[in-house]
Parts: C-alpha cells; sequence; structure tokens
C-alpha cells in the first residue's frame, strides 16, 4: 500500500475477484427460478410427401406450435434457443432426431408466442421408413445465461402419425 | 502515505469494493437487471479507486517522528566490544 501502482495493483485484484463472485452467485441464483413452460404443436397439413429419386423419405409439414417459455427467463438469462425436433425409431437407429423448426428467443416478451409455419428445415429420413411412423414432435430449449451454466431441457409430444401412402 | 494511512487505505478499498459488491447484487436482484448490477459495481470500483488510489492528505496525518541528525550524534550506536581470546581468531576479525 506503499506506492501508487501498489494500491492500484491491489485494488484491481480484489475488485475482479468479487466480481467473479458476484457473478458465481448470479449464477446460482437461477436455480431457485420456478419454470412452468408450456407447448402445444399441432400437425396442420401434410403438403406432400414422397420418396426421393435416391430413396429417401422426405416429408413436408404445416405446424402450428404455441409455446409459453416466459418462465424460463431471469435477471441472468441472455437468450433462449429453441428448437422442434421429430423423434422417431427406425429397426436401424433407436433415435432419430430431424430438427424442423428453431428460433432464438432475446427478450422475455418474445417468448409467449404461436406460429403458423411449415418445416423450415426439411424432414428427411435416412432411408424408406416414414410411411405410417409413429414418431413425437419434441420442443428442445437451451438457456444461455449471461454468466454461469448453460441449461437445457425439453417437452415431449407425443402421438403423431405419418401417412401409410406417399402423396 | 505513512504506515497509518496505508492501513487505513487497504481497509478503505476492501470495505468500500464489499459493500459496492453486496450493494450491486442486490439491487440487481431486486430489480432484475443485470445491467444494474454491472453498473452499480463498476461506479463502486471508479469511486474506491478516486478514494484510495491517489496519495491524499488524509492518508498523512501520522508522519513519521525522524531522530535529529544531531541527536543521533550525542546518543552514539553502543559498538559491539570484541574480547581476543586466542590470536588465531584475532586474525579471522574482521
Amino acid at each position: 500500500m506503499h506506492s501508487f501502482g501498489y494500491r492500484a495493483n491491489a485494488l484491481l485484484t480484489f475488485a475482479v475477484t468479487i466480481l467473479a463472485f458476484i457473478c458465481a452467485i448470479a449464477s446460482f441464483s437461477d436455480n431457485f427460478s420456478n419454470q412452468t413452460p408450456s407447448a402445444q404443436i399441432q400437425i396442420l397439413n401434410i403438403n406432400w410427401f414422397q420418396k426421393q429419386p435416391h430413396g429417401n423419405d422426405e416429408v413436408s409439414l404445416t405446424l402450428n406450435i404455441t409455446a409459453d417459455l416466459q418462465s424460463l427467463f431471469t435477471w441472468n438469462t441472455k437468450q433462449v434457443f429453441a428448437f422442434v425436433a421429430a423423434e422417431y425409431e427406425t429397426s436401424k437407429n433407436s433415435l432419430n432426431q430431424v430438427s424442423l423448426w428453431d428460433a432464438i428467443i432475446p427478450k422475455k416478451e418474445h417468448a409467449k408466442f404461436w406460429i403458423q409455419i411449415s418445416n423450415k428445415y426439411r424432414f428427411i429420413d435416412q432411408g424408406h421408413n416414414l410411411r405410417g411412423k409413429n414418431f413425437n414432435l419434441t420442443l428442445h430449449w437451451h438457456v444461455m445465461p449471461k454468466t454461469g451454466k448453460m441449461f437445457a431441457d425439453k417437452i415431449v409430444m407425443s402421438g403423431y402419425r405419418l401417412p401409410n401412402a406417399y402423396r | 502515505m505513512d504506515w497509518q494511512g496505508q492501513k487505513l487505505a487497504e481497509q478503505l478499498m476492501q470495505i468500500l469494493l464489499l459493500i459496492a459488491a453486496i450493494v450491486a447484487f442486490v439491487v440487481g436482484y431486486v430489480t432484475a437487471s443485470f445491467r444494474t448490477m454491472m453498473l452499480i459495481y463498476a461506479g463502486g470500483v471508479v469511486l474506491t479507486t478516486l478514494v484510495t488510489v491517489p496519495n491524499w492528505p488524509f492518508f498523512n496525518r501520522n508522519p513519521l517522528q525522524w531522530l535529529d541528525p544531531s541527536e543521533a550524534e550525542k546518543h552514539p550506536k553502543p559498538q559491539v566490544v570484541v574480547v581476543v581470546s586466542s590470536k588465531k581468531k584475532s586474525s579471522n576479525k574482521k
């Protein structure tokens, strides 16, 4: 503490240590938030369903996505990344995940939404297993905090079925 | 900066930073604004820097009392008396 430089150095070191500590507590405080997200997805229409020339099945859907992810936002949340995946089982793979739609939600006000959209990314199976296939639509989300650990969770909606014939 | 001033500067620095951190966290958490927390803490760090880093007069209220040089001459440093016991040791004496 005897010189200007020594005092400046001591202050900077202590200030940054405390800053790291505050950020750690801020991240820890996220654990106390009460999260009650909800989501519904309806398939309004199967636009087309066909076999590609080289043998893979592809389907185009129109989805109606209703979700309320507002409770995921805390004071330490920077943004939330959400995506809808079709998940189904085939004889070759126990879990196939195909991302159909995604969004980055930057603000809490935008986290309660309703959207009607055809799939943003192509729903293609690696093979020809989609006819008459039961599948789940899962809303996954990743909560990106300002400081600390990233959280991920999902809501699984089951009971969807593709038609038995190409159209 | 004298000895008392150095101690005061260090304690002031630690206390001010801790208070700034606590106030910043509480206000930030209550208003649910991470930005407010960071701004308050940054303000606290700047304030603490201004208070404790420059050599302000109030850190120099207890200057060291050095002895006057003439006083030192009147009371000379006691000389170490070396008792010479043998010739061998005397040759090694500094």
